[in-house]
Parts: C-alpha cells; structure tokens; sequence
C-alpha cells in the first residue's frame, strides 16, 4: 500500500519543490529578462489565435443557449447579463487556462524534456547555469503576466461573440447588450476574473516544467511527459477553479 | 587491482568508497580511485556499468548515496547545487550525445559557458576571439554562424569539445567522445583530445568501449610542429587505465598490467592495438 503511495506523494514534493525554488529565483540574480520576454511571446502572444477563437464561439454559443431560455420568460434582454457573467467569472480564465495548457504546459513539458533526454539540462548545470532559473522562472513569470491578459481579451471577445449571435437570432439591440454586459458586472466579478488566471498561471507553467525536467527514457518518454503535463494541468484547474469559486461565493455572501 | 602511484600532486579528483544509487539501481558501488594532474583515465565498461554515472557524480551532477567525491581539494558531496557553479567551471565535460543547445548558434553555444559560469566573467569584446580560437582548436571556425541541427554528428561533437576547452580548465570529463561516429571521425575526435592534452596540460577521464582510443591516448602524443599524432616510443604518457563492472571498479592500472590481465570480463575490452591507429 505504502509502495503505491510513494510515487504520487514524490511527485507533489518534487512539484512544490520546484515551485518553491522557481518564486525564490524571482528576487534572485541573474534575472533573465531576454528570457522572460521571449516566453512572454511564445506562451502569450503566440496564444491570441485560439483565444480569441475559443472566445469567439464560447460566447456566441452561450448567447443562443441562454437567449432561448430567456425568451420564454420573456427576458431576451437580459442575455447580456447572463453572458458577461458567466464569462468573467468562470468560463473566460477556465477556458483560457485550459487551452492555455493544451498548448503550453504540452510545449513546456515537450521542449524541457527533449532537453532533458538529450542532457541539454545536465550540460546546462555543467556550464554554470541553474536550469530553474534559466528555464523555469522566465516561463513561470510569462505565464503569470500573460494568463491573466489573455483571460480578459477572452472575456471580451466571447461577449463580442455573444453581442453577434444576440443581434442576429434575438434581434437584440447592441446598446442594451452591452448596457447590461456592463451593468452586470462588480468589482468582486474583476477581482475573480483575475485572480484565477493568476493562481492557474503558476499550475499551467509549473506543471509543465516540472513534467518536462522529470522526463526519462528517450522520446518515448517526452511523448509522455507531455500528455501527462496537459492532464495533471487541466484536472488541476478544475479542482482549483471550484475550491476558488467556493471561496469567492462565501466570502460575496458574508459581505 | 592495484592503483599506481608514484605521481605527485594533490589529486585533481578522488573518489572515496562512492556509491550511487537511483531509486532501485545502484550505478556505482564502492568506487574509489585519485587522478593526479597531468593524468589521463581511459574509462572503459560493459553499457549500463556506470561510466556516465561516474562522470556526473564527479561534477556533482549525480549525487553520492554514500562515500566522499574531493574535486580540485573540495568534497563536493553533500555541497548544494548552487556552490558548486564555481567549481564546476574549472571542469569541462563532453556529454555523451554532445548536449549542445538547438535553440543556439554555434557561436552562442561555445560563449556559453564564458557568459554564464560567474568565476569566469569573460568581458564581451574577449569573447569573440576566445569562441573563435576554440573552434579553430576544433577546426570548425566557419561553422560559428549556424545551428547544431545544421552540422552531423561529428562536427557536433567538435563542436561540443571546444564549449568544454574555453574556460582552458584542468581537468576535462568526455563521455564517449567516439560513440556511434564512423572510424575516421571518430579518430578525428581522439587525435583532438590527445591534441588538447598535449597542448594545454589537461588531466582528463576518457570513457569509452573502444580499446583503440585507449591505446591511441597511450601510445600517441601530438606533434605542434606536423600536426599529427607521433607514437612517443618506450617512455609512454601519463595514461592508466580502469574498467567498470556493473557499478564495481574491476580493474585499475598500466595499459601493460590490462593486457596481461585473465579476467574474462577485462580481456573483453583488449583488442590488440591497430598497427596503423595513427
């Protein structure tokens, strides 16, 4: 029983090692900022097709969804509402951080473990380098950045696409749309919009490296280290964004 | 197994009772061995006897489960990573598949270790020239603009000799320096290293399966004035030689007192050396 244990219980210590090490890196010098910007483009700026993509339909499907439900009630005009959100505060960094580790946290995981497979990260140590520093801060700090500004250009490209489905199907007027798209939306809606994204930063980079610098047995085992990162991430954004949200409407009902 | 002795020096690397372990597998076991400056180890071994493992734990990249690694007068064994960047530096290690960085120029990669290793602190503007006197060293200088992926494997491993030999350090770790090149190349490679040897004084530990880079390391030194390797006759050079068995130093010594061995194991790796090797 213990033995089945070992592994997993390695594993979380290994990742919370590896986490603690990358923040620490943050205030320590060298800072490799050539690094970071260059993640920043790859992790964030190469990630705005499908976010915007993603968003795009998200959106409009929800309108149409909800539009239809709330015409029988004769509320059509509260589709705005409804969409914005949904969207800030679950979909839009759900989504997002879940696409975010279909692409990252796999080309992470991919990258490091080739790396690591073909003693790039050993000769790294070699040469003077600590390889958490020098590959996993400057993603981890990409990752904390862009998350959360890919997140709100989901949110509102999703209620774009939400605006469009609503003005075909429902006839619905756009300044009323976006009247209430706004209305609807407080401060507590913003603050958890954006602090998801940020919590689920650290898991779509960290999950990956930590994947990634584990690898062993050849390229066999970078495929595998890759498929598990998007798992791991993806299951692990779930269960965080319900232990959030859960904090979130308990502290909104104490106010 | 009886170690030579007669070098003086303080040990430039000592093993002291090593073991290695990785989870269930022990890599190394009650290894123990000096190298003296100006020496140089063939390292030979059955695949999967723990000659990488060897290599690695001497920088501290592997860890000793037990028993003590002194590298340059420091035991490193239980030092954190991060003090041994200092030391690692005076050591230059060609890994196995040449481990250079794809994502870099050749260039990039051999300035590597002069940009990043803080003992070094290389100024810029001496950078360049020490790249390229490095790959002169390999004879690759044209190659400074392009990428690993562009060169085959031989000019890859040229390449990742001269990022090892540009912080000029004293002891050099090459880990199967002819694995899986074609006999020409592969000669090339040694004829480098006995090059380096000869030229900058290096110590080195050589591993590899081949008897004949042995016996050419041995037998041969480099003529600055030809270019070539000349067999240096009776007097030999500083060469001795060990052979790993399944994580156990089975055998340490003289190349004479390895092809006198009986061990069944040992006489696996004596070929009688080439006539022609240089």
């Amino acid at each position: 029983m213990l033995d089945v244990l070992k592994g997993p219980v390695q594993a979380v210590q290994g990742f919370f090692e590896l986490t603690g090490r990358a923040i620490r890196n943050v205030i320590a010098k060298p800072l490799y900022l050539n690094d970071i910007f260059l993640q920043m483009d790859s992790i964030g700026v190469g990630s705005i097709p499908i976010v915007l993509l993603t968003g795009t339909f998200t959106g409009g499907i929800m309108a149409l969804q909800l539009g239809r439900e709330l015409q029988q009630y004769g509320q059509t005009d509260q589709t705005g509402t409804a969409v914005s959100i949904i969207l800030v505060r679950e979909l839009g960094p759900v989504l997002t951080a879940v696409m975010m580790a279909g692409r990252n946290s796999s080309g992470i995981a991919s990258e490091l473990g080739s790396m690591k497979v073909t003693e790039q990260i050993d000769a790294m140590r070699a040469l003077g380098t600590d390889p958490v520093k020098k590959l996993v801060t400057p993603r981890m700090l990409a990752t904390n950045i862009m998350l959360p500004c890919l997140t709100v250009i989901d949110d509102f490209i999703g209620m774009v696409g939400g605006w469009v489905i609503g003005m075909i199907v429902y006839n619905l007027q756009s300044l009323r749309y976006w009247t209430t798209t706004w209305q609807a939306l407080g401060w507590s809606d913003v603050v958890q919009g954006l602090l998801k994204p940020f919590v689920f930063s650290f898991v779509i980079s960290l999950v990956g490296c930590y994947f990634g610098l584990n690898t062993t047995g050849g390229t066999q085992g970078v495929g595998r280290s890759t498929t598990q990162a998007v798992v791991v991430a993806a299951v692990s954004i779930f269960v965080i964004d319900l232990f959030l949200g859960k904090i979130f409407v308990s502290g909104q009902r104490g106010l | 197994m009886n170690p030579p002795s007669g070098n003086a020096g303080a040990p430039l690397l000592e093993f002291d009772r090593v073991t290695v372990r990785f989870t269930d597998v022990v890599a190394l076991e009650d290894v123990s061995f000096r190298i003296r400056p100006g020496e140089t180890r063939i390292l030979m071994g059955a695949a999967g006897s723990g000659k990488t493992v060897l290599l690695k734990t001497a920088m501290g990249l592997d860890r000793a489960a037990s028993g003590r690694v002194v590298l340059m007068g420091e035991d490193i064994t239980r030092r954190p990573e991060t003090e041994l960047f200092d030391l690692r530096s005076k050591v230059g290690m060609l890994f196995q598949e040449s481990a250079l960085f794809d994502s870099m120029t050749i260039a990039q990669n051999v300035a590597y270790p002069l940009l990043n290793q803080k003992a070094i602190k290389m100024e810029r503007e001496k950078m360049e020239p020490a790249v390229r006197d490095s790959l002169r060293f390999v004879e690759l200088e044209q190659t400074m603009e392009r990428y690993p992926s562009e060169l085959s494997g031989g000019m890859r491993r040229r390449v990742a000799i001269a990022r090892a030999v540009v912080t000029k350090p004293p002891l050099l770790l090459y880990d199967s320096p002819t694995a899986g090149l074609d006999p020409i190349t592969a000669h090339t490679i040694m004829a480098l290293i006995i090059k380096e040897r000869d030229v900058d004084n290096t110590t080195a530990v050589v591993v590899t399966y081949r008897y004949q880079d042995g016996n050419l390391v041995a037998n041969f030194r480099y003529n600055p004035n030809s270019g070539r390797l000349d067999p240096v006759g009776s007097q030999g050079t500083n060469t001795i030689f060990m052979v790993l068995r399944d994580g156990r130093l089975a055998f340490e010594g003289a190349q004479a007192e390895l092809e006198a061995s009986s061990d069944p194991y040992i006489r696996k790796f004596v070929k009688r050396p080439e006539r022609d090797a240089a």
